[in-house]
């Protein structure tokens, strides 16, 4: 697949339809992957790669390169085009200078999964049938692609892509992925093992706001936690209540726009999971106004911002005649 | 002198440090989380590499009261909360973090000493542990750092069956010279200290197979401006997130913003880990002095690979404990700027 993207992509610059590719490069190691802008086809034949720890989603650097000069291509995995969707629905995305590649994806891997599972030394990793094999200096160490995987992949919501000029390789479907288990684990706890559990999560919080750089939904031009005249601008917790303050507030501004694309728990130094708090919300949102999917099509509404009164949680806020 | 413990004993052993005084150990809280933690009975001291947070946490932690003010009428009441600090010991730390100490010594103890790192620094014993199993991501050796010899008071060394511990400073030795090892089977011999050398002898000859057992930082003490305007600083900007992980995991990264909380009964001030990478960071009335994330990303790197080594003897600030190539993103780190700059100075010297 590597060779078929680079191919294309060599393809789009030399006919002049693009003159830049958002794709992924390496480094050192064929997992430290990181976003990159390519502008030339040696570039590309060089640097780019596409495989199986390539899990950082593209769209968010649309919003700074979809405002430069000139057309760029992208590609995007199915769950990154969920993000897309969403943010030209927000007006962040300048729609005409984006050629969008849509690109297969079977589940990603984090390298600190590898790590986390005591697998140190890693040279280099292939797939051997349902296994990923480690070559590292310590000999050679086994893990099940499937547990390797990072918890979004293991139930990922959509091999769809829901927006593309151009797709590579087959479309796939809309999963039923029950990834709603997580969450139903946290609501049979009684509110003090949960709150038990949050606490003991967002403790280890150092808010150095990764997740809330990465999130494609966290798109302000200025934050409020980083705005001195917000009233709740702050580096770091005076007290515990507060780290969890930041991240309430946080999954509070995404709901309903939140995609659950889940880079936020794949950022996460600390390996709080907090892609779990906004898929609360979304369960919730599920629940009380019907299924709805973020970013699943181009304008759509929230429906926590379109008010319908036969369907509302909450009815009797609005009333004709206004609030009584 | 080495002495060496059966490996089985190691709960013996911290129990009786931690009768002597407190006692920190690193615990695995799952197979994600490895923290350092307040030991108890029961507790079981982690071996992995590092912890999650790096061990400046004990002397610079994230946030640390300064003063309270309480208000009653006109009259506000300025409450210092600092008391001196009970001898504790830090057991279990691994020689990237060690050195991260000494980094950390010639910001915050130089005239003027900063009382409250002072406090919790001039109490603490560092029992260093060295590493058997070093990782890919592990370049401390760069730094010249030994994994398998490490600083601190004193030290330990772990193999399947046996640990070994030496005293190295006066503090350290006197610790070990509190214990009662006898009660441990403990054994003070040639044989430990053969063990030992082969010990280390295998740990660098694994050190050998890694990936970046050849990066060599460069001495740039004389090239600041040179590399300051280097053309690497766009091309490696421009993928940053400009968050703090990689700043906020560092186990040398000393910046911090003193704030007030307002609770409405009384003001806190405390001060906290910042990074050069945030927008607002030192800003002033004026508005911040680095206004792109070029500026402020090459800030980090500059601080660390040139400005420090030019104010420390050619010291580095980086101890290569593999932390932000772990944890970054989109792992943007220092070996890739290091790279960058020895590509750039390359082609500077050819042309």
């Amino acid at each position: 697949m590597q060779d078929e993207l680079k191919k294309r992509a060599c393809e789009l610059l030399a006919d002049g339809t693009v003159n830049r590719v958002l794709g992924w490069s390496a480094g050192d190691f064929f997992y430290d992957i990181t976003p990159t802008v390519f502008e030339s086809a040696e570039d590309i034949n060089k640097n780019f790669v596409y495989n199986d720890f390539c899990g950082a989603n593209l769209s968010k650097y649309l919003i700074a390169e979809s405002q430069k000069e000139g057309k760029i291509a992208v590609f995007l995995k199915p769950c990154d085009t969920y993000s897309f969707n969403q943010l030209m629905t927000e007006h962040r995305l300048k729609r005409e200078n984006i050629y969008a590649v849509g690109i297969p994806c079977d589940g990603k891997v984090s390298a600190e999964t590898l790590h986390d599972a005591g697998i140190h030394g890693i040279l280099a990793v292939k797939k051997d049938g349902d296994d990923l094999v480690c070559d590292t200096v310590y000999g050679e160490k086994r893990m099940a692609f499937d547990v390797a995987q990072d918890e979004r992949c293991r139930s990922c919501k959509s091999r769809k892509h829901v927006v593309y000029d151009e797709l590579i390789g087959e479309e796939g479907e809309v999963l039923d992925s029950h990834r709603f288990d997580e969450v139903e684990k946290l609501e049979a706890m009684t509110p003090e093992e949960r709150f038990n559990f949050w606490q003991g999560e967002l403790s280890r919080c150092i808010r150095c706001n990764a997740c809330r750089n990465v999130c494609p939904a966290c798109n302000c031009e200025l934050c409020v936690f980083d705005n001195p005249k917000s009233g709740v601008f702050s580096k770091a917790a005076s007290n515990d209540f507060e780290d969890a303050n930041f991240h309430i507030i946080r999954a509070f501004h995404v709901a309903g726009r939140c995609t659950d694309c889940g880079e936020c728990s794949r950022v996460c130094p600390e390996h709080i999971p907090l892609h779990l708090l906004n898929r609360k919300f979304i369960k919730d949102i599920d629940t009380l106004y019907g299924d709805y999917q973020a970013g699943e099509k181009e304008g759509q509404m929230s429906p926590l911002s379109a008010f319908t009164e036969d369907r509302d949680a909450e009815p009797s806020i609005v009333q004709k005649g206004g609030i009584r | 002198m080495i002495t060496r413990i059966s490996a089985d004993r190691l709960p013996e052993l911290l129990k009786q440090i931690s009768e002597l005084e407190k006692l920190y150990i690193p615990v695995d809280k799952s197979d994600k989380v490895s923290v350092f933690e307040e030991y108890e009975p029961g507790k079981v001291m982690s071996t992995k590499l590092n912890t999650l947070r790096s061990a400046k946490d004990f002397f610079f932690p994230q946030v640390q009261p300064m003063a309270k003010f309480r208000m009653e009428g006109k009259k506000i009441e300025v409450i210092d909360p600092r008391t001196e600090a009970e001898d504790y010991c830090i057991f279990g730390v691994r020689a990237c973090d060690v050195r991260s100490f000494d980094v950390l010594d010639r910001v915050f103890l130089a005239d003027p000493v900063d009382t409250y790192y002072e406090n919790r620094r001039k109490h603490a014993t560092v029992v260093s542990f060295a590493c058997s199993e070093p990782s890919e991501t592990c370049f401390c050796h760069s730094f010249g750092i030994d994994a398998a010899r490490p600083a601190g008071d004193a030290r330990m060394w772990m193999t399947e069956d046996t640990i070994y511990l030496e005293g190295i400073s006066g503090k350290g030795k006197a610790l070990l010279e509190k214990l009662d090892l006898a009660a441990l089977s403990a054994v003070t011999d040639e044989k430990a200290e053969r063990d030992v050398q082969e010990e280390v002898r295998r740990v660098h000859e694994i050190q050998k197979k890694m990936p970046l057992y050849s990066l060599t930082p460069a001495d740039n003490r004389e090239k600041e401006l040179e590399i300051f305007h280097s053309p690497i600083w766009k091309e490696l900007s421009d993928k940053c997130l400009g968050c703090g992980s990689c700043t906020f995991v560092c186990p040398t990264c000393q910046c911090f913003d003193i704030e007030d909380f307002d609770g409405g009964h009384g003001v806190e001030r405390y001060r906290c880990w910042d990074s050069c990478m945030y927008k607002d960071f030192t800003m002033m009335a004026a508005g911040t002095p680095r206004k792109t994330q070029l500026e402020r990303f090459r800030q980090r790197f500059m601080h660390k690979l040139v400005y420090y080594p030019i104010r420390n003897e050619g010291m580095y600030s980086c101890v290569g404990c593999g932390r932000c190539l772990r944890r970054c993103p989109i792992h943007m780190n220092i070996v890739k700027v290091m790279k960058a700059m020895e590509e750039d100075a390359q082609c500077e010297t050819k042309n």
